[in-house]
């Protein structure tokens, strides 16, 4: 790729979020901005509070303290079915598919919010509701082909490898249409060519679809290959944020990872 | 719809005199007006088969060569196509044979140093790539390739961010097409008729199992000629259906899915990837079908360890109807007498079993399956005839537009490659090579008179370089004359006569026998790690690689098992008793096309295995009980690394040729 692509305005801001369990505290008054069309990595060591972070953005968890702007509009409860319906779609940790279902049922279970017929209409299958499937359906068959997975459209995903479970679970946030798409470590146990897979998907996702990226990764190969900014969490701070140069260098991010002055092998 | 299957020449019926239909470009807008809204090409895309119709086709090939005509393509310019089987690249064969210019097919999963030698050798101006894949490796050997003017893409997908000028979309390209045609509108039809059969039709670069590629040069007369007898043949109309899957650069499929697609105007599909072909060769249920042997090796596999996953009872069920085919599968088949119950038995198993199979498989309205490009295992052969399946082996090679015999219908033996057909001749030389002489016969190897000579004589006879013999005027081929030879003891050693024999386990994917000149026979072994996986797996046996599982001592119990059936079976025939397998060992590495250890339609170079693993072979012939090696791998995308391991030997034990008699005699 040679042309430098369009970073935009901060489409999302998070201000001084405090996120505690009982005495524990998640997350320490992190503030931090996500701009339109950008990768965005958030890293740190276990227990950070990195995965805490991202259920705060989609509405899983309501913090204590500090607000969510949202394209404009700041927020403090919202459920994550409203965070979905606003375009924030997101995959998890531990995969979590319909096991049982096809590839294709799992995907199309990411178009719901956008069906408008009600259960009755889709059940008798019939006129508006059975066009209104074909749209969606061709639309989740572009997402296969895009994702390249043409071969498991029938197969249920719960036969299927893990790294094909997590890029199932990336076409169904897809399938959203989304604005933001948050993305937990995905790819962890993956191979390194799983991996290239994976890292191929996301770049092109961004740059096909203009799709805004937020991912936590453990993987500071990949993180330092494809993200435009990097945000460092530790103990629930917020230990660095900016370009991946920038990060890699600084004191305070080596010191939280490798507890000594020596720079982290990449 | 016409039933028949080739306009003849001469055939005053048409419009136009028949015989000018001498050219691919020429048979493209016959079809167009005898049958235009016939499909002609399919292709599943968005988990749907489009369909393009004669005439669509037409239309499609035109605009391409207008585009090309358009961008400077020029009559005898050449054109290089990268890709998998897709109708654009196929358009684009046609395409610049409408412009009398000369398609080259090279292997998509060539490196990039494979395909940069071609670009070169065949001094090509225009490349048609399928993807960014494929782009990207044209990008990297352009500073190499001076000739080299013009890149079009087909999938734009990735390709938004590169801004080299050489690079053009194929619907821009195409578009460019349409302008021109519109401007000058006879164009197109005037480039056509200025095509002869005798012009060069294509150039294919062959993989060699030696040294570096070779271009065929044939010409139109050679492919439709010889391509028009092999669906005389077999009586092939144009209601055929046909699964484009193999690699384009290979004669094989230009000949059945181009070739003889045009020549009969039946339609070829194309799969959605590499990865669905299965499931849409299932969808699809073609009713004329080529695999190379290896590929009923893996369906074989593939329906065995699934198998093994079934119910008690299914298995019970499919391994008894099984037995049955076996039994009387052939006999039925070839119409000999076989008794009722057997009869009605057979037909039952055809109703529990052997039809879903069929239709599982994609089989279920298959008229004509051909296997070529390596011998055949008896056993595997006659397990798909069994099920009444109409398995044929044919002869064939790129210097010969493929069919040189075929096997007629009723005289199937899965031993023989069938007797000539109509224009070839054959015959064996004193030292047992086969010739032929045939219309189909290639003109040279591209820039390469000396190789040329080596092979083709002035009077038109044509070296293969298979050493055979004619049996009740049937052609059979022992193996590659060079690779025959003799034991120390002056016994023959035919190596692929034992690796096919062992290469019909499931578990074995490969295997290269050696013995020439020695002593006795030793064997490397390459385990199938999905059938070997699985078993593993079912046994409850841990392992993290392809490396550690071969190196177990129960998958080394399991080869060794295998290795000892054939060792009986080879005590079983007195010529070949001597070519037991007396010890072996499991290579820690999958034999690879990018190690240059296969070629690119997977046969085992077997020069450059026994140079590379030289340290083995003389382990193998020591006494010693392990190996060393240390051997250089590349992974896909060209990158290097070495590999270090050791390596277990064992021996096997063997039969002797009167023990085995005294087994049999006890057992029946």
């Amino acid at each position: 790729m040679t042309a430098a692509k369009q970073i935009g305005e901060p489409i999302l801001t998070a201000n001084s979020i405090t996120l505690s369990f009982g005495g524990i505290v998640a997350l320490n008054g992190i503030s931090l901005t996500i701009r339109r069309r950008e990768i965005l990595a958030i890293i740190g060591p276990n227990g950070a509070g990195k995965t805490s972070m991202l259920n705060v953005i989609n509405g899983f968890y309501h913090p204590q303290q500090g607000t969510i702007t949202w394209r404009g509009e700041a927020r403090r409860h919202m459920r994550p079915y409203q965070a979905a319906a606003q375009g924030i779609a997101r995959t998890f940790q531990n995969v979590a598919l319909f096991k049982g279902m096809t590839t294709l049922d799992n995907i199309m279970t990411g178009r719901l919010l956008r069906m408008r017929r009600n259960f009755l209409w889709q059940a008798i299958h019939f006129g508006p509701a059975e066009r209104e499937e074909l749209e969606h359906r061709a639309h989740v068959e572009r997402i296969i082909d895009f994702l390249e997975i043409e071969a498991i459209r029938k197969v249920p995903v719960g036969r299927l490898p893990y790294g094909l479970q997590k890029r199932v679970e990336l076409g169904r946030a897809l399938a959203m249409e989304p604005e933001l798409l948050l993305l937990d470590e995905p790819m962890a146990g993956m191979n390194v060519e799983e991996k290239e897979d994976m890292c191929r998907f996301i770049l092109d996702v961004n740059d096909e679809f203009g799709t805004t990226i937020t991912l936590i990764e453990h993987d500071m190969g990949v993180v330092m290959d494809i993200s435009d900014r990097v945000v460092v969490l530790d103990y629930g701070r917020k230990l660095a944020d900016g370009p991946p140069e920038m990060v890699r260098t600084s004191p305070d991010v080596i010191a939280a990872y490798l507890g000594e002055a020596v720079a982290p092998s990449c | 719809m016409t039933r028949s299957a080739f306009s003849p020449v001469g055939d005053g019926s048409t419009p136009e005199p028949a015989a000018a239909l001498d050219t691919f470009p020429k048979l493209l807008l016959h079809h167009r007006r005898v049958r235009p809204h016939r499909p002609a090409n399919r292709e599943k895309d968005y988990g749907i088969w489009q369909s393009w119709s004669w005439a669509e086709v037409a239309a499609e090939v035109e605009a391409f060569a207008g585009g090309l005509a358009v961008m400077g393509f020029r009559r005898g310019d050449k054109l290089a196509i990268i890709g998998d089987n897709r109708p654009r690249l196929y358009w684009a064969i046609a395409a610049a044979q409408s412009l009398g210019g000369v398609p080259v097919p090279i292997y998509q999963d060539s490196i990039a140093e494979e395909i940069a030698f071609v670009l070169d050798h065949a001094e090509i101006r225009f490349a048609v790539a399928e993807d960014q894949e494929q782009v990207d490796k044209l990008v990297a050997i352009k500073g190499r390739c001076p000739l080299l003017e013009t890149v079009i893409y087909s999938e734009p997908r990735g390709m938004r961010h590169y801004e080299q000028s050489f690079l053009h979309d194929y619907s821009t390209v195409q578009q460019r097409g349409r302008e021109f045609a519109g401007n000058s509108p006879g164009f197109f039809r005037d480039e056509v008729s200025k095509g002869r059969g005798s012009d060069v039709a294509i150039i294919l670069y062959t993989s060699g199992t030696t040294g570096r590629p070779k271009g065929v040069v044939l010409t139109f007369d050679n492919i439709i000629i010889t391509a028009k007898n092999a669906i005389d043949f077999e009586q092939l109309t144009d209601s055929e259906e046909v699964l484009a899957y193999l690699p384009m650069a290979w004669i094989g499929e230009h000949i059945f899915s181009y070739a003889q697609a045009y020549c009969a105007g039946f339609c070829v599909s194309c799969p959605e990837s590499q990865a669905t072909v299965t499931a849409d060769l299932r969808e699809l249920g073609p009713t004329y079908f080529f695999a190379p042997p290896r590929i009923f090796e893996n369906i074989l596999t593939q329906i065995m360890t699934r198998m093994e996953d079934a119910g008690w009872s299914k298995r019970k069920l499919f391994h008894y109807f099984l037995a049955v085919a076996k039994r009387v599968g052939l006999p039925i088949l070839d119409q000999h007498r076989v008794s009722l119950a057997h009869r009605v038995l057979y037909w039952l198993g055809g109703v529990l079993v052997y039809g879903p199979l069929k239709d599982t498989l994609g089989f279920s309205r298959i008229r004509v399956v051909y296997t070529a490009g390596e011998a055949i295992g008896p056993d595997l052969f006659n397990f798909y005839r069994s099920l009444g399946i109409n398995l044929k082996q044919l002869y064939g090679m790129t210097e010969s537009s493929v069919f040189l015999c075929i096997q007629k219908e009723g005289a199937v033996k899965p031993d023989t490659v069938g007797s000539p057909i109509t224009g070839v001749e054959i015959r064996i030389s004193e030292n047992g090579e086969v010739l032929f002489r045939s219309p189909g016969a290639f003109q040279c190897y591209y820039r390469n008179p000396e190789a040329t000579a080596e092979v083709k004589q002035p009077d038109g006879w044509v070296h293969t370089g298979d050493s055979g013999f004619f049996d009740n005027g049937q052609l059979k081929i022992l193996d590659r004359a060079r690779d025959v030879g003799k034991l120390a003891d002056g016994s023959p050693f035919a190596p692929k006569f034992i690796e096919n024999k062992l290469k019909f386990f499931p578990y074995i994917k490969e295997a290269v026998a050696f013995g020439d000149g020695r002593p006795f026979v030793v064997a490397l072994i390459n385990i199938d790690l999905d059938a070997v996986g699985d078993w593993a797996e079912r046994r409850g046996l841990t392992y993290a690689s392809y490396q550690e599982l071969a190196a177990d001592e129960a998958v080394y119990a399991l080869a060794l098992g295998c290795i000892e059936q054939v060792n009986r079976d080879l005590a079983g025939e007195p010529a070949l008793a001597p070519s037991q397998i007396r010890r072996f060992l499991i290579l820690h590495k999958e034999l690879d096309a990018d190690d240059g250890e296969l070629t690119r339609t997977r046969k085992v170079r077997r020069r450059i295995i026994a140079s590379r693993y030289e340290p083995l072979i003389q382990a193998l012939y020591s006494s010693a009980a392990k190996g060393r090696i240390e051997t250089e791998i590349a992974f896909e995308d060209g990158r290097k690394t070495k590999l270090r391991a050791d390596l277990a030997i064992r021996d096997a034990a063997t039969a002797s040729p009167s023990a085995e008699r005294l087994i049999f005699e006890h057992a029946s």
